[in-house]
């Protein structure tokens, strides 16, 4: 029962203030709109809303996608190859470490303002998480586990896919679930850096015409949409839950 | 000629330091010469650390000896055996199979997997007391189940020799005795040779047929006990004057009794 009465109670308390905060200190509605005046704005242009968040949200998964069909690849063919590993691990690291905002430009100019560059910064800012997250776990595979497989002779190919990759697959699971949300802020930044639709260039376009109740309606379904994708990802691990160890038993780096 | 013969093993880590100079020089196991027959039960007694799991892990050929020969069946093991049999320390199940499956894998690896293992796994299942588990996952399990159920998994391909590397160590003292009786009740159906690594006198002794001391590192074999006790063994025999007499010389063997 405290469940279903706190959580909304908390909502409407700072749905209030934020009231009172405008109404007190005269805030113009360009600064700070009311929430009645971006609910007005959200209403008035939901179709507009819908529109441009199945934009960003198509550039937010195609790019998650994207950065889990290349990622897993990478992971295990540098956690199973020393070689790979030695010559690969530290341009992962060093690409890691560059500020991926600052190649939206240089992607912008390569793929043009389409889908394609939104698509590729939302993969970049996915793919090391799912790379990292999936490389540490094929890597922390219980040994005693590997040395039965091995007792029993087991090939390579049979200690991967009956042991190492499902002892993983609670990593792999983990590592998307931070990915899909930097999809989702991926999306945005190439939509802020060049683009013709979307929610950022909503966003965009509406504070340029100082129009704050759209661009803070914008907002709110950006996080609306954040909020999806990561359900979408946590139904995934639903699905897969047979095949995952129970949640008090699973460990995590 | 016996099932299993141990001559003159040893095994040295070497931990090297820069330019290859030997740093460290370590004796897990020295001179170890010990042999046993077919169905007997012998166990490796010592105290923690002593190398009784390395000498374990080379006779499953796991890890390879530094010199010495190890033959079972009159045959040099130079690796894993599928003919052997491997329990661990924990449980070691796979969390996202279920029991049955657990059971069944070494059936998958060997390409086995068909109608007959399946039934065997039941059987086993059925002969630990777990029927009615088959669906559950190991988290379900309490650890002394999840032991039983390991035990099912390294019998389901009827290894000739079963290696066990203290399985009930961490068990308390009640399911410890509930799984040496099933230990027991197992081999007399299965007739499987049997290894078992243990820091315990009594274990060793209810348990064995042979008990083989080993001293504190670097670790030698200090003496070999028959144990002359019947079978079947059951509580009463835990308080016999003879179960008592070798559980005595153990210690002395051990130096925990002077």
């Amino acid at each position: 029962m405290k469940r279903l009465v706190y959580p909304p109670l908390g909502i409407v308390l700072s749905l209030l203030l934020w009231y009172w905060v405008c109404v007190q200190f005269k805030l113009p509605t360009s600064a700070l709109p009311t929430p009645g005046q971006v609910l007005d704005a959200a209403l008035g242009r939901w179709d507009l809303l819908l529109s441009e968040g199945w934009v960003t949200l198509k550039e937010t998964l195609y790019g998650f996608l994207l950065a889990l069909g290349l990622g897993i690849p990478i992971a295990v063919a540098v956690s199973n190859s020393q070689i790979l590993n030695l010559m690969f691990s530290p341009i992962l690291i060093a690409l890691q470490s560059v500020p991926k905002v600052a190649l939206a430009p240089i992607l912008l100019v390569w793929l043009g303002i389409g889908i394609e560059s939104k698509l590729a910064i939302a993969w970049l800012v996915a793919f090391f998480p799912i790379v990292v997250d999936t490389s540490a776990g094929l890597q922390s595979t219980p040994r005693e586990l590997l040395e039965l497989a091995r007792s029993l002779r087991a090939s390579r190919w049979q200690v991967f896919y009956k042991v190492q990759f499902p002892a993983a697959l609670p990593f792999v699971v983990t590592g998307s679930k931070v990915a899909v949300t930097l999809a989702v802020i991926g999306a945005v930044i190439g939509e802020f850096v060049g683009s013709s639709e979307g929610l950022g260039f909503l966003l965009l376009s509406a504070t340029s015409q100082i129009n704050s109740p759209l661009a803070f309606a914008a907002l709110f379904a950006l996080s609306a949409l954040g909020i999806l994708a990561y359900l979408l990802v946590a139904a995934a691990e639903w699905a897969l839950s047979p095949w995952l160890p129970h949640s008090h038993e699973r460990t995590h780096p | 000629m016996s099932f299993g013969e141990l001559s003159n093993v040893n095994r040295v880590f070497e931990r090297r330091g820069f330019f290859g100079a030997t740093r460290e020089r370590l004796v897990a196991i020295d001179d170890a010469t010990l042999s046993f027959e077919q169905g007997e039960l012998v166990s490796l007694l010592g105290p923690s650390g002593c190398g009784k799991t390395t000498l374990l892990r080379i006779i499953a050929g796991l890890i390879p000896k530094s010199g010495g020969s190890v033959r079972i069946r009159g045959e040099e093991v130079e690796g894993p055996h599928p003919d052997f049999g491997f329990v661990f320390q924990t449980p070691n199940l796979m969390p996202w199979r279920s029991v049955l499956d657990n059971v069944l894998f070494p059936m998958e690896i060997l390409g086995r997997c068909d109608a007959r293992a399946r039934s065997r796994a039941l059987e086993l299942l059925d002969m630990v007391g777990l029927q009615g588990f088959h669906t559950s996952r190991p988290h379900q399990l309490s650890g002394g189940m999840q032991q039983r159920v390991a035990l099912c998994r390294a019998l389901i391909h009827e290894p000739a020799l079963l290696l066990m590397d203290e399985p009930f160590g961490a068990l308390d003292e009640l399911t410890r005795m509930e799984m040496n009786d099933l230990l027991l009740e197992i081999r007399a159906r299965t007739r499987a040779t049997v290894v078992f690594v243990t820091h315990s006198i009594s274990e060793s002794v209810y348990l064995s047929d042979q008990v083989v001391v080993f001293s504190r590192r670097p670790s030698r074999i200090v003496e070999r006990l028959q144990v002359d006790l019947a079978y079947p063994r059951s509580a009463q025999t835990r308080f016999s004057a003879r179960f008592t007499e070798l559980a005595q010389n153990a210690s002395r063997a051990l130096g925990v009794l002077h």
